[in-house]
């Protein structure tokens, strides 16, 4: 196996999301678990990019890392005040939580190690935006469009809800 | 018009032939960073001079004219001075988050400056989905600014750090939308296929009455998301003892100072390049001669004078208006600008569908 710049850039990529997510469980303080967390979901975007799928890049970087977190940041300014710092864990929470997560990564390293991958048949080169275009707005196989408008659906709820909520009158 | 891209090709091809490909990228992706943080400092300079000079000739004063011809040295002494103060360190405060906000504000700014294209080939990041890169580089700014409000320990700058907060993420949306306006019109969202289209002609000319209503909630809009003009409460420190940035000092501050400015810049020079045709020269289509003289002028030299024509008019705005409040902000936002923005989509669908533009 030879390495590449490719290969480089994934290692880099790959550790700093480790890092920052191992980082963002073990912090003491909500509001940089929150920054880790943003750090987490930039690297992410490092790897959607790296597989030269700018759309989706793109989208994860304006949603979860612009949107995502700058709501959670702006409700743990709204909420908690400086100095607040999470209860020590207990022992049984302890091993608990680090037995479901290496039953996680038991059960994602079996499925990956096991499952025959396809071979590429993908092409390089960005994907053209129409394409994802039409496929977002189309109703016929592969399209998007039921699940699009359920989702705005939901978010129209989630609005009228906010709003219900922060006029009570 | 000169394309820069056989000056690119020349020097990849060179640096392949000396050494093997992938240490030649990483040396072109070094060269090009340094060539981007470069000039982002040197606009960042001048951008600083230029809105120390139109500030005093609005207000019927000269300006800095001590150091150097016309004070033009005045600027960098300012840098030495920022420099070489202290960074202090505020007690109780999450010293982590203190030291990154202003990186991470910086970042985002550097990510969008690097959207721009400035002339024929001299694009770095060309997306094909250019404007949204674009706006979601721009939106993790304002992270930056909740965490600096947050960890300073002031009361005044978190609440500081709320007001920046809910000013940029609700200008953002009128921005997109004006954006979106003309990408209606292009049906493409790469920034130089956004420049190629106007060849014939600008976007604000060609798209007529919905592009002219775009670029002015454009400009309302992202005078209001770079925290200025009208708009710049931060600034506001004998009202309301300034904003996100007010515990911070030295280099820190002189961060945030830096960003504001390219992003000034950015905002500008992405509405010369959207509405303003960017590096593109003022054709006239049928006056052959005269678009032959026009082509004549580099591209680059196109793009700065609008960029710099859209910065001036920012600043006019800024010196000429006094500052709303908080309130009056959000509420032109929301109960104005955005349903305007709608509407003015709306109208550039059915122009686009019926074909009524140029």
């Amino acid at each position: 196996m030879n390495i590449t710049l490719d290969l480089i850039v994934f290692a880099i990529l790959a550790i700093f999301i480790v890092a920052s997510a191992v980082l963002a469980v073990t912090t003491k303080r909500i509001l940089r678990a929150a920054t880790y967390l943003l750090f987490v979901l930039i690297g992410t975007a490092g790897i959607y990019f790296q597989l030269n799928y700018s759309f989706l890049g793109a989208v994860q970087l304006l949603v979860y890392a612009g949107g995502i977190t700058v709501l959670y940041v702006f409700s743990i300014l709204l909420t908690s005040s400086e100095g607040d710092q999470a209860e020590k864990l207990k022992r049984g929470k302890f091993i608990a939580g680090l037995a479901a997560t290496l039953a996680a990564l038991g059960i994602c390293l079996f499925v990956m190690l096991k499952h025959k991958f396809m071979n590429q048949i993908f092409e390089h080169g960005e994907l053209p935006v129409k394409e994802i275009g039409f496929s977002l707005m189309s109703a016929g196989k592969y399209g998007y469009v039921l699940p699009f408008e359920v989702i705005s659906v939901l978010l129209l709820a989630c609005i009228i809800g906010g709003i219900l909520i922060a006029r009570k009158r | 018009m000169f394309d820069f891209g056989i000056i690119t090709n020349w020097v990849h091809t060179q640096l392949t032939s000396l050494m093997p490909e992938a240490l030649a990228i990483f040396l072109e992706c070094v060269i090009i960073g340094i060539c981007l943080l470069l000039l982002y400092v040197i606009i960042a300079i001048i951008m600083i001079y230029m809105e120390r000079k139109v500030c005093a000739a609005f207000q019927c004063r000269l300006g800095p004219t001590r150091v150097g011809p016309w004070g033009s040295i005045q600027v960098i002494c300012d840098v030495f001075k920022m420099l070489t103060k202290e960074i202090i360190t505020i007690r109780h405060s999450d010293k982590m988050l203190y030291n990154l906000a202003p990186y991470i504000v910086i970042i985002a700014s550097v990510t969008a400056f690097a959207c721009i294209p400035i002339s024929r080939g001299l694009e770095i990041l060309d997306f094909n989905v250019g404007v949204l890169f674009f706006m979601a580089a721009s939106s993790i700014g304002i992270i930056g600014i909740l965490l600096a409000g947050w960890s300073s320990n002031s009361k005044f700058s978190l609440i500081g750090a709320m007001r920046s907060g809910a000013q940029m993420i609700s200008y953002e949306l009128s921005v997109g939308l004006s954006i979106l306006t003309i990408v209606v019109l292009t049906d493409t969202m790469q920034f130089s296929e956004i420049v190629m289209r106007q060849a014939d002609g600008w976007f604000i000319f060609k798209g007529h009455i919905p592009a002219i209503i775009a670029f002015i909630i454009y400009l309302i809009a992202g005078n209001a998301e770079v925290n200025r003009g009208p708009f710049d409460l931060p600034e506001a420190e004998s009202e309301l003892t300034a904003g996100y940035h007010t515990e911070y000092s030295g280099m820190h501050f002189g961060l945030f100072y830096v960003a504001e400015f390219v992003n000034l810049f950015i905002v500008s020079s992405i509405a010369a390049t959207v509405f303003l045709g960017g590096w593109m020269p003022l054709h006239i289509p049928g006056l052959d001669g005269f678009n032959a003289v026009m082509d004549a002028i580099p591209g680059f030299i196109w793009f700065f004078a609008k960029a710099f024509f859209v910065v001036w008019l920012l600043m006019w705005i800024k010196w000429t208006f006094p500052r709303l409040r908080i309130d009056q902000i959000l509420t032109l936002e929301w109960k104005y600008l955005v349903p305007i923005g709608l509407l003015n989509l709306l109208l550039m669908v059915i122009v686009v569908v019926f074909k009524l533009h140029f």
